[in-house]
């Protein structure tokens, strides 16, 4: 075809480059003017927001009301930050994921207050190899707080796990912050599918990478796993807040893309009998809450790119993100903010890049969507 | 999701490259059991082929093993096998008489695979089921009435002209033909390889099952490109820049085959171009 469209995509990007240079040093006065030349020089195109680019003023990204306060267990809120799902390749073969992830980190490196650590969601590789699994480290490196790595389906299915847990140890464990207990479990473990097949490893992985393959099996915790969290949870007074992070959601949500865990059931069963339990997961790639008996549930975004919602199964408390925009290679992704409240539950900021942020408090999903509804997008799913 | 897959089967000795030959021999899955139709020896050293009901046979006379025929004769040499079989049954109308070998087997997809949607048959059910014979006077069509078959005069239908002439296998081929292509579609949706990518990004990364392709709303104005988009040039831009490949051809048959398979995904949705 003849025509090309790039430049196009070039001219927009380097119009809002010149904006967001120019924004540097604004302050609130000359930030509204230049907002409202922008919006003219928008409304003069004829063009309609969100597609072309225009300036919002981000406010700080809004807390809830009850973050902050100290309840009557008395212990302090605090702040994890998390990166999730940024798929690497070889720094040779794709620098556009390794920007995204590097725009993360700055993110968390210039919060204020600084998080008590960060959590790495899962999927840090794209097919697992160690060249990409050790440039995600020394990335990672550079954050300042403390990081909790979790290991998802992308980094482990070329040599089941071997170069990531040599890199960053087992891939479950739990541990104990501030009065709250915190589980990290790998979710994502798959009955042999490769075997029988006479898969190499990369064809393994390969299969595992393929979000819509249906050769490969459903993710579980599994049996020996979850003996293990039983154990630990053993040991852990009921009253105690609980967080449990996990790469897939652990509970059932589209089953073709594996947005789902196989033994979500009998996970969420060892959970219950807490009275604060919040599931914190990877994998989905968009804003995705959901609550199950008493257990609330975040999804992470991620870096690399937005997954459209699936065509079934969305938890009726989820309020979808607006559509991304294909023509910015960052929009539907970004980074975010657990605010871990002194009554053991968790307020999430979905730091979406390029965009306001959203703010879910946890009142939302425990009034069932009555009170403290994030706002709605403009344009749902297809 | 069932899917069916077709056999035809053509038992030829030596003979597989008659170009344009309607009855070349054609395995599509080659897990399924296919009947075998040994050929007759040859008299005269010549290439003996056979029709799929594995029983008429014919001698091309001059045709040697290893050669193969211009499609003029290759058509000749199907209609004298056709007007043979006729001979050996007059009054009979050729309709997949030969079932033996040939039915339509279902076969599942790997954990029932959301695959492509098999495209159906005018009047052929989109379920799983086997579909209906094409009625016609000469061949009454058989019904089940709770349990006991019964025959029945089929209406009489209108003749002789070319959409009469279709038959179930007629649709059989379309269907697998056109399977075939929205198959290719999803191997090249799928690699960034055959995408011609450089950053190992394909298109399933953000749409897997085509999810968010939306081709029932084009054409619509894409205020990105400042024009009114085809669901085509959607699929270019997509190529171009997030892939990193190069410009395809329209008539690249990449890009065509990659339209077929996000069209299929879509299957049933209403067209509503425009939408936003």
């Amino acid at each position: 075809m003849a025509v090309r469209h790039k430049s196009v995509e070039t001219k927009y990007m380097e119009q809002r480059d010149a904006v967001l240079r120019g924004l540097r040093w604004l302050d609130r006065r000359s930030f509204l003017k230049a907002a409202a030349a922008a919006a003219g020089a928008v409304m003069a195109r004829g063009l309609m927001p969100p597609h072309s680019f225009q300036l919002i003023e981000i406010a700080n990204a809004a807390t809830s009301k009850d973050f902050g306060t100290v309840g009557h267990q008395g212990s302090a809120p605090f702040r994890i930050a998390y990166i999730s799902d940024s798929h690497l390749y070889e720094r040779t073969l794709n620098q556009r994921f390794i920007r995204a992830i590097v725009r993360a980190v700055e993110d968390v490196n210039a919060l204020d207050p600084q998080p008590d650590f960060v959590l790495y969601g899962g999927d840090l590789a794209q097919l697992g190899t160690r060249q990409q699994l050790d440039l995600g480290r020394q990335i990672l490196a550079e954050l300042k707080p403390p990081v909790k790595m979790m290991v998802g389906e992308h980094d482990w299915f070329l040599d089941l796990g071997d170069a990531w847990q040599e890199m960053f140890g087992p891939p479950n464990y739990s541990f104990d912050w501030k009065g709250v207990h915190f589980v990290v479990l790998m979710s994502v473990h798959e009955k042999d599918f490769w075997t029988a097949r006479h898969m190499t490893p990369m064809e393994r992985m390969r299969t595992v990478a393929g979000l819509d393959n249906p050769i490969q099996s459903r993710f579980e915790v599994g049996e020996e796993e979850r003996k293990w969290l039983a154990a630990d949870l053993a040991k852990v007074p009921h009253t105690t807040p609980l967080v449990v992070f996990s790469h897939s959601p652990l509970y059932k949500y589209y089953r073709d893309w594996n947005f789902w865990t196989e033994d979500a059931e009998q996970v969420q069963a060892l959970l219950q009998p807490f009275s604060q339990v919040t599931v914190i997961h990877g994998h989905t790639h968009q804003m995705l809450f959901n609550r199950i008996g008493n257990i609330n549930f975040y999804g992470m975004l991620s870096t690399a790119w937005p997954w459209p919602y699936a065509p079934q199964g969305l938890p009726p408390l989820t309020i979808q993100m607006n559509r991304a925009d294909p023509f910015d290679q960052l929009d539907g992704c970004g980074d975010g903010q657990f605010m871990m409240r002194a009554d053991g539950l968790v307020d999430t900021i979905y730091a979406l890049w390029d965009r306001n942020p959203v703010s879910v408090p946890a009142g939302y999903l425990l009034s069932g969507g009555k009170s403290d509804r994030p706002p709605a997008p403009q344009f749902a799913s297809y | 999701m069932h899917r069916y897959q077709v056999a035809l089967l053509l038992a030829a000795g030596g003979l597989v490259s008659s170009a344009g030959m309607a009855i070349a021999p054609r395995v599509l899955n080659a897990q399924q059991p296919v009947a075998h139709h040994p050929v007759p020896a040859t008299k005269n050293g010549n290439v003996v082929v056979m029709l799929c009901d594995g029983k008429t046979s014919l001698e091309i006379k001059g045709l040697k093993p290893g050669h193969t025929m211009t499609h003029d004769q290759a058509t000749a040499v199907a209609r004298q096998l056709m007007q043979k079989w006729q001979r050996a049954h007059p009054g009979e109308l050729w309709q997949m008489a030969q079932e033996e070998g040939t039915q339509m087997r279902p076969t599942t997809t790997e954990q029932g695979n959301p695959s492509p949607n098999l495209p159906s048959a005018p009047n052929q059910p989109p379920s799983g089921e086997a579909p209906n014979p094409v009625p016609h006077p000469a061949n009454p069509v058989q019904e089940q009435v709770q349990g006991v078959p019964v025959h029945r005069q089929a209406q009489p239908q209108q003749q002789g002209d070319t959409y009469a002439s279709f038959n179930q296998r007629d649709f059989r081929v379309w269907q697998a033909e056109t399977q075939k292509f929205v198959e290719y579609g999803k191997r090249v949706f799928h690699s960034d390889k055959l995408l011609g990518g450089t950053i190992g990004v394909s298109c399933d990364m953000c749409h897997p099952d085509a999810a968010n392709t939306h081709p029932e709303t084009y054409p619509k104005y894409q205020v990105q490109l400042q024009r009114v988009a085809l669901l085509r040039d959607m699929i270019e831009w997509c190529i171009e820049n997030p892939v990193k490949g190069a410009t395809m051809s329209p008539n690249d048959p990449r890009l065509r085959a990659l339209e077929a398979y996000i069209l299929a995904q879509r299957k049933g949705v209403p067209l509503n171009y425009g939408k936003h």
